[in-house]
């Protein structure tokens, strides 16, 4: 089980270093979202300050939606992840080696490029270990919920639009805590209640997510 | 007498309204092959998608070494290889690398699997490639490396969907090398394809699917039932 683990997760990681479009783009993107905002707002950095948290928590949830639609979709149509359902393997642990993966090429890079982005956009350096902080248990969380409607819909064609129906909602409170998180710091107060309440959503979804993307992946094919 | 492997028992099969064949039942006893044999459309994938257990049944059940699925379905999985008409290979890794992959998502056999690979590798006539991107095989060369994925797997069932798709003629005599000599080791083999494979020495048992061919609707299916 721990082999099929760590076979998943170095295939997926090996695959992205050979195929960079997949974790580039949404990141890219990221940075693209979040720099359009002084560009369209202005240079009033006093405005900019208060809001850079929201604007950088809704470019990384984008980014993770963005992202997370090609999870399954090349395993999908290449067969592959028919032979997962059918390895025998526990189906859960072997899509959150894939959620890992996917965290790694996509979450992670995001996550070391947030500072930058925090300088962007006015906020005080205080501030950026509260940012990272909550957009790591944030990114991880959103990855593993996004997977869930990834599961969903990688049977259709255009499952694009869905997708983002489906788990945007679900994003909610994610982004909530994620950005009073960084609000919170920025007016120098504590933020251990943000992160707790984050650290119990990725906990949550880290117990709740693989059996539902498993269960997802069995329905597809049906 | 051998012993019994797969058990089908009054399986029928429905794709949204159409029903493709009611009442199916057969036994797979080890060192057997069976051939699906009927027209485009007749169900013989869904059939072998039905075995695999990746589409449900809607009557009848399956029983793998005399356990009903689900109860050990995860042991029957692990004893069975699907090959499908996808062929389930990164175009992005090398013929090793996906050989390995799927070697450590479960190959029941001991000993050095990097050895194994290269073993399986030139069995399939690819040692030259073994390499290279699979991008950069042939259609038939990525068929091969699909094929070795059964060496490695090493299951007692396998459930093949087309194996010949896109092989050459040498191709096709390494399909029915390798069949042989899976029966005579004891496994069973349930293919279907709608080019000629020869496979000398083995018994080969034929079940038509469209002499089971029904106008029987989904509806009509249920309110008989009730």
């Amino acid at each position: 089980m721990i082999d099929a683990f760590k076979a998943v997760l170095s295939r997926d990681l090996r695959l992205a270093l050979r195929r960079r479009g997949d974790w580039v783009n949404p990141l890219v993107f990221f940075v693209i979202v979040v720099t359009l905002f002084p560009l369209g707002i202005g240079p009033d950095t006093e405005l900019l300050r208060q809001i850079a948290p929201g604007i950088i928590w809704v470019g990384a949830l984008l980014a993770t939606l963005l992202a997370s639609e090609t999870l399954f979709r090349s395993d999908y149509d290449d067969g592959s992840l028919e032979q997962l359902v059918l390895s025998g393997q526990p189906l859960s642990v072997l899509v959150l080696a894939k959620v890992a993966a996917h965290w790694l090429i996509t979450g992670m890079p995001l996550l070391l490029l947030s500072p930058l982005m925090a300088i962007v956009l006015q906020l005080q350096l205080q501030s950026v270990p509260a940012l990272m902080a909550s957009l790591l248990l944030g990114t991880l969380t959103l990855s593993l919920v996004a997977a869930i409607g990834a599961a969903l819909t990688v049977g259709l064609r255009k499952g694009g639009v869905l997708l983002a129906l489906l788990v945007l909602p679900l994003f909610i409170p994610v982004l909530i805590f994620g950005s009073s998180s960084v609000l919170a710091a920025e007016g120098g107060f504590p933020i251990q209640a943000h992160l707790s309440l984050l650290g119990a959503l990725f906990l949550l979804a880290l117990a709740l997510a693989p059996m539902a993307i498993a269960a997802s992946l069995r329905i597809i094919y049906q | 007498m051998s012993e019994t492997l797969l058990e089908v028992d009054d399986i029928s099969l429905f794709r949204g309204q159409r029903c493709l064949f009611v009442g199916l039942g057969f036994t797979l006893s080890a060192g057997q092959v069976l051939q699906l044999v009927g027209d485009n459309g007749s169900g013989k994938t869904s059939l072998l998608r039905a075995l695999c257990t990746l589409l449900p049944v809607e009557t009848g059940s399956l029983a793998w070494r005399g356990k009903t699925l689900p109860t050990g379905r995860d042991d029957y999985l692990t004893e069975l290889c699907y090959s499908g008409h996808a062929d389930s290979i990164k175009l992005d890794l090398t013929a090793r690398e996906n050989l390995a992959f799927y070697a450590a998502l479960g190959s029941r056999r001991e000993g050095s699997i990097s050895e194994r690979i290269s073993q399986v590798i030139e069995q399939v006539g690819l040692t030259r490639q073994a390499d290279l991107p699979c991008r950069m095989l042939s259609a038939g060369q990525r068929r091969r490396v699909t094929l070795s994925r059964l060496l490695i797997r090493d299951a007692a069932l396998w459930l093949l969907d087309e194996p010949l798709t896109a092989l050459d003629v040498r191709g096709r005599t390494l399909v029915s090398e390798l069949i042989a000599r899976h029966v005579s080791a004891g496994g069973a083999v349930i293919f279907t394809t709608h080019q000629p494979l020869e496979l000398p020495g083995v018994t080969v048992e034929v079940l038509d699917l469209n002499d089971r061919v029904s106008d029987e609707t989904w509806d009509d299916y249920v309110e008989a039932q009730v």
